[in-house]
């Protein structure tokens, strides 16, 4: 494929925006409340390097439904730090970049390599990209207990120009882990007679390998009267058993030269992990136990909308021009075999299904120079 | 990986590099000013993609092919 790319072509790549981003994020749903900045610089240094810093944090405070019917509501900051570069040589980008996350149970590095290259006359992008991750498990209750976890992701993706304004992409993904994928603190629940309640709890036990497939296909439709469309379709398969999709479409509209509103919608539906269960019949029923909700049969829909208003469009200072936007998405999740074990006086197993709604919320500043 | 997958992502390669080969560019550098639009672009916030990208992946079973890849974009 390299080879067949250098043979073709005609135009350079480019290289990314030189700009900066300043975003408060907020994430609110099922007693789960996440906020924090995200702040990104981009910066290049001559006519070929590229090069970028991001610095993250997530502060949680969960009260989620596990958190409160087995162990206590906790509060923890994660912080992420990623460094990157690229380098423009004709129509070829090579980039390189690596992230650390830090929390107080839990560390991780990951170092990424990518290809990316331009050919057919600037209407084919190719992109390959491969990264090698490396985590630490640890147990704030067991300052003894540190595990590890290998992962690795191969990316291949293609985008193409179909018209003047018609654009496509598909992008491959497998990612491959290996180690202690499961939660430390996270049970599962199993029927007991001698309980109170009717169940117990033991702790789940998970496979130690895991590989993914994810295909993702992507449009984007300029409109005659300067506004898009847009649409993906993702499907996604495991070796843990878990089939999903996901449907997104979307339109942009500007409003005369400063304002930018966005409207998305959002469906995704999974089933479960093949040893998952809402209750297990006996204390060690299988090998593989898990009660995770995110490993449950569960759907969610997503409505998004994004208002952004540019400003210093003549340029002020160093400034070329700026940008503030307004974003908010309300997830709702729908449990098809996860019971909401907080509601009292049902049977053992027939508890209510659970549900939540999410509020997701992002203000962002961006300029460019 | 699931074979499934592999042939329809094949198949999808295949057929866009075949074509692209066979044919010359259809849409000139100066007829590009739709698709040069800010509006058109599959990430036109880095960092806002890449946090909606962590929230989906925290809450979801499912992984990867988002649109915030890294390695580039500074959205790991």
């Amino acid at each position: 494929m390299v080879l067949l790319a250098v043979g073709c072509g005609a135009q350079a790549a480019v290289l990314p925006e030189e700009r900066a981003d300043l975003l408060y994020h907020s994430y609110d749903g099922g007693g789960v409340e996440v906020t924090g900045p995200s702040f990104l610089v981009r910066k290049n240094v001559g006519q070929s390097w590229s090069v970028f810093g991001n610095h993250y944090v997530d502060s949680v405070s969960s009260a989620s439904i596990d958190v409160i019917t087995t162990a206590s509501p906790y509060q923890d900051d994660r912080t992420e730090t990623s460094f990157g570069v690229d380098y423009l040589r004709g129509r070829t980008i090579l980039s390189l970049a690596t992230t650390t996350s830090d929390e107080s149970d839990y560390s991780a590095k990951s170092l990424s390599f990518g290809i990316s290259q331009d050919m057919f006359g600037d209407l084919t992008t190719v992109t390959m990209g491969y990264t090698a991750g490396d985590d630490v498990v640890g147990n704030v209750t067991d300052s003894s207990f540190s595990a590890n976890i290998d992962r690795q992701q191969y990316r291949l993706s293609v985008t193409q120009v179909l018209s003047k304004s018609l654009i496509v992409s598909a992008a491959l993904e497998t990612i491959t882990d290996e180690g202690y994928l499961n939660n430390p603190y996270r049970s599962v629940r199993y029927v007991d007679g001698g309980s109170a309640t009717g169940y117990s709890y033991e702790a789940e036990v998970y496979p130690r390998t895991r590989t993914s497939d994810a295909l993702a296909l992507r449009a984007r439709y300029f409109l005659p009267y300067r506004a898009a469309l847009f649409g993906e379709y993702r499907q996604y398969r495991d070796t843990w058993g878990i089939d999903a999709d996901t449907y997104e479409i979307g339109y942009v509209h500007p409003l005369g030269e400063r304002w930018i509103i966005e409207a998305r919608l959002r469906h995704y539906n999974q089933n479960a992990a093949d040893f998952y269960s809402d209750l297990y019949p006996f204390q060690g029923a299988q090998n593989f136990l898990a009660r995770d909700k995110e490993l449950s049969t569960f759907s969610s829909r997503t409505f998004g909308l994004t208002i952004g208003y540019e400003f210093a469009k003549s340029g002020w200072g160093f400034i070329d021009r700026a940008s503030l936007n307004l974003s908010f998405d309300r997830i709702q999740f729908s449990y098809d075999d996860f019971r909401d074990l907080t509601q009292t006086g049902y049977a053992v197993g027939n508890e209510p299904l659970y549900e939540f709604d999410a509020d997701v919320l992002q203000i962002f500043i961006s300029i460019w120079y | 990986m699931n074979p499934s997958i592999t042939r329809l992502g094949c198949v999808v390669l295949g057929a866009v590099l075949l074509s692209a080969c066979s044919v010359e560019p259809w849409v000139k550098p100066y007829e590009r000013a739709n698709l040069a639009d800010p509006i058109m672009s599959f990430s036109r916030d880095p960092v806002s993609s890449a946090y909606m990208n962590h929230v989906r992946e925290v809450r979801e079973g499912a992984r990867g092919a988002g649109s915030a890849q890294g390695g580039g974009c500074g959205c790991n």
